[in-house]
């Protein structure tokens, strides 16, 4: 997640403007996008199932506890999961940049895992290690202390289960944009505390953390939207333990005899509260942006930390065992033991699974191929839309960017599963047909994926100055050419680290596609919710550890997810 | 929405007396048996595929669609598993949108079938099998669907952590303290299996009872296949409702559970099978639903699966309690089709989800 910094170049003039076209073209197909599903939603959420105006659907949405109670359980589980993703990924981001902690790199690639991790087989997963009595943690919690059957140290099926699982996967992006921000705090500012005699905890404390103060901030708000927006986590923790969140009640509205009228009311102020905390969040960053921008920095600090090295490296460890080494090793346990919570052996291990999976499991070879072509296209589609938008927006190049980069921003306002919603509306009528169809599913997901993929994009071409293009323009190239020689081969790991985030995030898309899928069109994901819902364990691990090998081998080979483990994005 | 409602399908249609769908023999509109010809066989490969939409549990619909497969080389079966009502949402959904992509469909809620016939979605079509051996009761006089399989809805608990002295005999035995939190309940917004037992429950014992059961802090999961498969896990000790077959296909495997009969009687759960009209591959559908009635289909379906046949020829596999010597409570498909959207509405405010 990378932050827009005003641009601070004048805006610059170029011949013969052929780009209007383009820009228009551009806006046209963005507004498409964004607009039309967002009016389905207001004007459904306006009339009732005859189709008269009224405002029946939001009086019952503040009336009826079946829908206060989820918002409340909704507001509970969004602002716990904030708090504590903040509270483990603001130390774990400054141990990493700013500490001389052994291995960083190790730790910031754990991170990317636990990112990368889709949050529903996450949650699956802890299922097999924290269901009360059949969880393997709480097996080997009776065996140890030979405590009775029905004690138990954790219950993943409760409020506080939830918040943890959800806490798991969201924590990486606190953590990227702690740990961006502290790579980018200028060395001059510590190096001024210390030379006025600040000692290093002093800096860290009045200079150091100050400065990475509001990033937190923003950290804490992205968590409390995506633990808001989350559909996988909560419909398999929530609904064992007998509750509804926003999002699986909105999912259950959909269910027959379905209500739209009521999930789009529903829907509304998911929407408006996101809206309001995004303006909350562009306000915090807009200040820290100015606050570090300009100069040349200097090589942060580095704060040793002595013996506590690692002491600190080994509990950073322990913390991520949470989102990836203990259920990684669950789903390896329920992928090859005959029952998914039996404790592997040498004796009891089959490949039941495998065999069922790869021989039996008729919907995965067309899901798989679903989620391929939708990920490649995705990731294709995304790519160009963002990067068109960047360059314009980074270059100025039309009259109206700005307008340009908010339509390309104005999406991550919309949870998934309400953009679900009103594709859903909007796509299932004359004059686009689309629901039956990939093209939903790919609309979905580019709008989905277009915010961090525009911000990515901008932040790669504001590390190529202008300059080097009007080089080339002075030498007598062309726009173009010089857009294909000199921008294009500075931009390309930019473009390619963009391909695999949209890439990766199609892999983890569950929200809006369990609302747009068809039979036809079903992708992996909600492959993996329909088997968790007739309990098969067994098959969802092995699907899972394949989903993971496809994920962490298209990570590797790019292995430039921006914000983790690399440099090229700092400025 | 354009789905189509149940709502909108009654009107004009409510003097429609109940189970007329099922007993109704008079005035049959059924077409002539049909076999399995080479020329049947010959146009279902050129089609190459058959979509079956079911509720039966993922790995047995897979093993039926294997052996389809292996007895007819060139017609893939791909397998649309979900929960019957959802099963159910889909097809309208789909249909509401001009997607025809079932072929065959077989849903444990037999009332979808009563929408599906009224809608004139289903084709009348009857496999040699259905013709020649099926009691009256389990066919359809138009010839639009079949009972391809009968189970029953039963109570069931973990032997590892429930000696079978004190297992419950009964619904009234789960209202007992000790089980509170060790409950787990499928859910019948999910499940054909559930919203039929749940119909004939509310029917015979009353709502009370399910508000009662409600307070015992019970896990809720979706599928009727999960309870046995969670008791299985050992997480939780008794399953107050769940498919019969899964729990003889995991003690024939000897995973510890135990079916009970309840002493009120067990849910009779029906479920059919019927070929949409609008078939993307009508002679895979046709050969596919006709393999499905054959005695070698049914039993393997009581065998592998666990599941009862109305085929007289198939034979019931040894150790499991007979057929009929189950108390069952009485099926009502016209009933539920009634009631099933009040049902969900009555359950969700019981259970809270």
């Amino acid at each position: 997640m990378t932050i827009a910094i005003p641009a601070t170049q004048a805006p610059r003039k170029f011949g013969i403007d052929v780009s209007k076209p383009v820009l228009y073209g551009f806006a046209a197909v963005l507004c498409v996008l964004i607009v039309l599903p967002l009016s389905w939603l207001l004007i459904y959420s306006l009339t009732d199932a005859a189709g008269h105006v009224t405002l029946g659907n939001f009086y019952r949405l503040f009336t009826e506890s079946s829908f206060y109670d989820p918002l409340v359980t909704t507001f509970i589980i969004a602002t716990s999961s904030a708090i504590i993703c903040c509270a483990v990924a603001a130390p774990m981001g400054w141990l990493v940049a700013r500490t001389d902690l052994p291995f960083s790199g190790v730790i910031r690639a754990l991170v990317t895992a636990s990112f990368v991790t889709p949050p529903f087989l996450g949650a699956i997963a802890w299922e097999v290690l924290a269901a009360p009595n059949s969880g393997l943690l709480n097996k080997i919690f009776r065996n140890v202390t030979g405590a009775e059957q029905d004690v138990h140290l954790f219950n993943i099926y409760s409020i506080e289960g939830i918040i943890f699982v959800i806490s798991c996967y969201t924590f990486p992006y606190v953590f990227v944009l702690v740990a961006n921000s502290l790579d980018r705090t200028p060395g001059e500012l510590e190096d001024a505390s210390s030379i006025l005699g600040g000692g290093r905890w002093y800096t860290a404390r009045r200079v150091t953390i100050p400065l990475v103060l509001p990033a937190l901030l923003a950290g804490a708000l992205v968590a409390f939207l995506q633990a808001m927006t989350l559909f996988g986590s909560p419909a398999i923790l929530a609904l064992p333990a007998g509750f509804h969140t926003m999002t699986t009640k909105i999912w259950s509205l959909f269910q027959y005899p379905p209500k739209p009228e009521l999930a789009a009311a529903a829907s509304l102020p998911l929407l408006v509260l996101t809206i309001i905390l995004l303006r909350a969040e562009s306000m915090i960053l807009g200040r820290r942006g100015y606050s570090v921008v300009g100069g040349k920095y200097g090589a942060p600090r580095l704060i040793p930390l002595h013996r506590l090295r690692w002491v600190a490296f080994i509990v950073c460890l322990l913390v991520l065992m949470l989102p990836v080494f203990l259920p990684y090793a669950a789903l390896f346990n329920a992928a090859f033991s005959p029952v998914a919570t039996t404790f592997l052996t040498f004796q009891n291990a089959t490949l039941h699974n495998i065999e069922f999976v790869l021989f039996e499991l008729s919907a995965a070879s067309l899901a798989l191929k679903n989620t391929v072509i939708l990920g490649g296209a995705t990731a294709t589609v995304g790519t160009v839309i963002a990067v068109v938008i960047a360059y314009v927006t980074a270059r100025h190049a039309v009259a109206g960017w700005r307008a340009l980069g908010f339509l390309a921003t104005a999406p991550i306002a919309i949870p998934g599963i309400v953009l679900g919603v009103g594709l859903f509306l909007s796509y299932t009528r004359p004059p686009f047909v689309l629901y039956g169809t990939l093209w939903i599913l790919l609309i979905a997901f580019v709008t989905i994926a277009l915010p961090s993929a525009y911000q990515q994009l901008q932040a790669a071409f504001r590390t190529i100055h202008p300059e080097l293009e009007d080089a080339s323009r002075i030498l007598g190239a062309t726009r173009l050419r010089s857009l294909w020689q000199i921008t294009a081969p500075l931009l390309r790991t930019g473009v390619i680290a963009t391909w695999c985030f949209i890439f990766v995030g199609v892999m983890r898309e569950l929200s809006a596609a369990i609302i747009l899928f068809t039979s036809e069109t079903k992708v992996i994901s909600v492959l993996i919710y329909d088997l968790n819902e007739s309990g098969d364990l067994g098959a969802i691990a092995v699907i899972g550890i394949g989903m993971l090998i496809i994920t962490f081998s298209v990570v590797i080979a790019v292995n430039r997810i921006p914000g983790f483990g690399t440099v090229r994005f700092r400025t | 929405m354009t789905n189509f409602s149940r709502r909108d399908l009654l009107i004009g249609s409510s003097a429609l007396a109940a189970g007329a769908a099922f007993s109704t023999q008079v005035l049959s509109a059924a077409p002539p048996a049909s076999a399995v010809t080479p020329a049947l066989i010959e146009a279902a490969k050129k089609e190459g595929k058959v979509v079956w939409y079911t509720s039966v549990d993922l790995p047995l619909a897979e093993k039926v669609a294997k052996a389809f497969e292996a007895k007819f080389p060139g017609v893939a079966v791909r397998v649309e598993r979900s929960g019957a009502e959802r099963v159910f949402q889909r097809v309208g959904q789909e249909y509401g949108s001009n997607i025809h992509a079932a072929d065959v469909v077989n849903s444990s809620d037999a009332a979808h079938f009563i929408v599906w016939k009224k809608g004139n979605l289903l084709e009348a079509y009857v496999p040699e099998d259905v013709a020649k051996f099926y009691p009256a009761e389990h066919k359809d006089p138009d010839g639009n669907f079949a009972s391809f399989r009968v189970w029953v809805c039963i109570i069931a608990y973990n032997t590892n952590l429930v000696k079978k002295e004190e297992a419950p005999k009964s619904y009234a035995d789960l209202l007992d303290p000790k089980w509170k939190g060790k409950i787990v309940k499928a859910h019948p917004g999910y499940s054909g299996t559930i919203m039929t037992a749940t119909y004939q429950m509310q029917r015979d014992l009353g709502w009370a009872y399910f508000e009662k059961l409600a307070a015992q802090n019970i896990m809720q999961v979706q599928s009727s296949a999960d309870p046995p498969k969670r008791l299985a896990l050992g997480e939780r000790a008794v399953m107050a409702d769940g498919n019969e077959y899964n729990i003889f296909q995991i003690k024939e495997k000897d995973g510890p559970v135990e079916a009970v009969y309840a002493t009120e009687g067990s849910p009779l759960i029906v479920g059919p099978t019927g070929i949409f009209k609008a078939a993307p591959n009508p002679n895979a559908a046709r050969l596919f639903c006709n393999y499905s009635f054959s005695p070698e289909c049914q039993q393997l379906i009581v065998d592998v699966g666990g599941l009862r046949s109305m085929h007289p020829q198939t034979k019931e596999k040894a150790g499991r309690t007979p057929f009929k010597d189950i108390k069952v409570m009485k099926d009502d498909p016209a009933a539920v089709e009634k009631m099933s959207d009040e049902i969900k509405q009555r359950y969700s405010k019981i259970f809270r989800v």
